[in-house]
């Protein structure tokens, strides 16, 4: 059911909203997409949502904060909390099979499971092998492990030339 | 850092005793000057970077260790519950309330002194946020869980650029030697305790750092190696202070400039 008139809403409902708040540097994927929403709880007309930062310093964060509070408010849901939570630490594991999708077909590498950190410290190690977005390449080179936001790392691909954005795994 | 009025940190739950809040209080403010001063100094890189990768590379750590900063405010500011924000820490404190080890105020300098001095901390930083976050305080744990997952990049980053300068040119060795010489004195800072930090490692809330060592001179000693640097002479001056308030002349202008807004403009906002 939606939203009522009291403003009390369902929490099946706040996860259907919470669906079309977009990540503003990426704007392809939902949040849900991220998953950095934790949690929702809904309390009478108290609600609250539980999102987890994907790196410290993100500066998407209080923009998604403010998103929420907009997308919620448009619907009468006035009583918002929504709660930064640090642990357990996002992982790009919980980034959804539909998110992954929606990012290659936005132009960057999806994160490749099973890479995350771990073999950080393996220096000068072989970088982990990334299929270029754009043509599909195996034959791609890390230019730079870090890239345009603190989520990504520069890559080009050898065969096309174009450079391209990596989600990179942690 | 802005008023994020729409993202309110988790609330924590505090369960320490007066005296060991205090204390901890103390721990977390140094690690969030720690923090903070040096990512203000990676940031005065920014558009003068050697090559645009690099530029990034320094940008994008700085805002890892800025975002780590506004963690351990947040939490100091918690734990402290005078009504002081993590804004009231960063910028409404003088220089010599600041608790950050010399190290990270040491200026720039050419680029293998940044390298050097960032080899320096990251080393430390890494091994500590790993046993930080096996710690028994949740709060501190979860933020070293967070940020340890960053620190192991930098520590990489900042490790395999002490190889290539080393086993570079004549002109990039020449350099490292010389940011070697000049840095490695403030190394031992980083794990010399406090007081305070005694008093929490009696406690096991701060790990002790004689156990952090073997772990850290090993990856020191694997990276200069590899960079074919003879490992420095452990210096007889080292130099320390900065944990106890006492810092160098370099402190006063970084946080002259940090803090010019908030100074100027008290109160101003976003």
């Amino acid at each position: 059911m939606v939203a009522s008139t009291t403003g009390t809403p369902t929490e099946a409902r706040v996860w259907e909203l919470l669906e079309e708040v977009t990540d503003p540097e990426v704007p392809v994927l939902s949040i849900l997409d991220l998953g950095i929403v934790r949690a929702v709880r809904v309390a009478g007309p108290q609600v609250t949502v539980t999102i987890t930062p994907t790196y410290s310093g993100c500066p998407a964060m209080n923009t998604i904060a403010t998103d929420i509070r907009l997308r919620l408010l448009a619907e009468g849901i006035t009583q918002l909390t929504v709660h930064n939570q640090l642990s357990p630490a996002w992982t790009t594991d919980w980034m959804s099979a539909a998110g992954r999708a929606k990012l290659t077909a936005y132009g960057i590498a999806p994160p490749v499971d099973g890479t995350a950190t771990g073999h950080v410290l393996n220096l000068f190690g072989k970088a982990t092998a990334v299929a270029c977005p754009l043509c599909g390449s195996a034959h791609t080179q890390l230019v730079n492990q870090f890239g345009s936001t603190a989520c990504k790392a520069l890559y080009q691909c050898q065969d096309c030339r174009e450079p391209f954005d990596y989600f990179k795994c942690h | 850092m802005d008023h994020p009025a729409d993202l309110q940190p988790a609330p924590a739950a505090i369960a320490h005793a007066p005296t060991v809040r205090q204390q901890l209080f103390e721990f977390v403010l140094q690690l969030a000057d720690t923090s903070l001063v040096l990512g203000h100094r990676l940031s005065e890189w920014c558009g003068h970077g050697p090559v645009l990768e690099q530029d990034l590379a320094m940008a994008n750590i700085a805002l890892d260790l800025l975002g780590e900063t506004r963690s351990l405010y947040q939490y100091a500011a918690q734990l402290e519950g005078q009504g002081r924000t993590e804004d009231d820490l960063a910028y409404l404190r003088p220089a010599t309330a600041y608790r950050n080890p010399l190290l990270v105020e040491q200026p720039n300098g050419d680029f293998a002194h940044t390298v050097v001095r960032q080899f320096l901390f990251d080393n430390y930083h890494y091994h500590l946020l790993l046993a930080l976050k096996e710690g028994p305080d949740a709060p501190l744990a979860g933020i070293a869980e967070k940020s340890v997952k960053e620190a192991a990049y930098h520590l990489k980053w900042s490790s395999e650029w002490i190889i290539r300068l080393g086993d570079g040119t004549a002109e990039s060795r020449q350099r490292l030697d010389k940011a070697l010489a000049t840095l490695w004195r403030y190394a031992a800072e980083l794990t010399t305790p406090t007081a305070t930090e005694t008093a929490l490692q009696g406690l096991g809330l701060v790990p002790d750092y004689a156990d952090l060592l073997p772990a850290m001179q090993a990856h020191a000693a694997h990276v200069l190696a590899e960079a074919t640097v003879p490992a420095p002479q452990v210096v007889p001056f080292a130099q320390r202070g900065g944990k106890g308030g006492q810092h160098s002349e370099h402190l006063g202008y970084l946080l002259a400039e940090l803090q010019y807004m908030q100074r100027a403009y008290p109160g101003l906002t976003w």
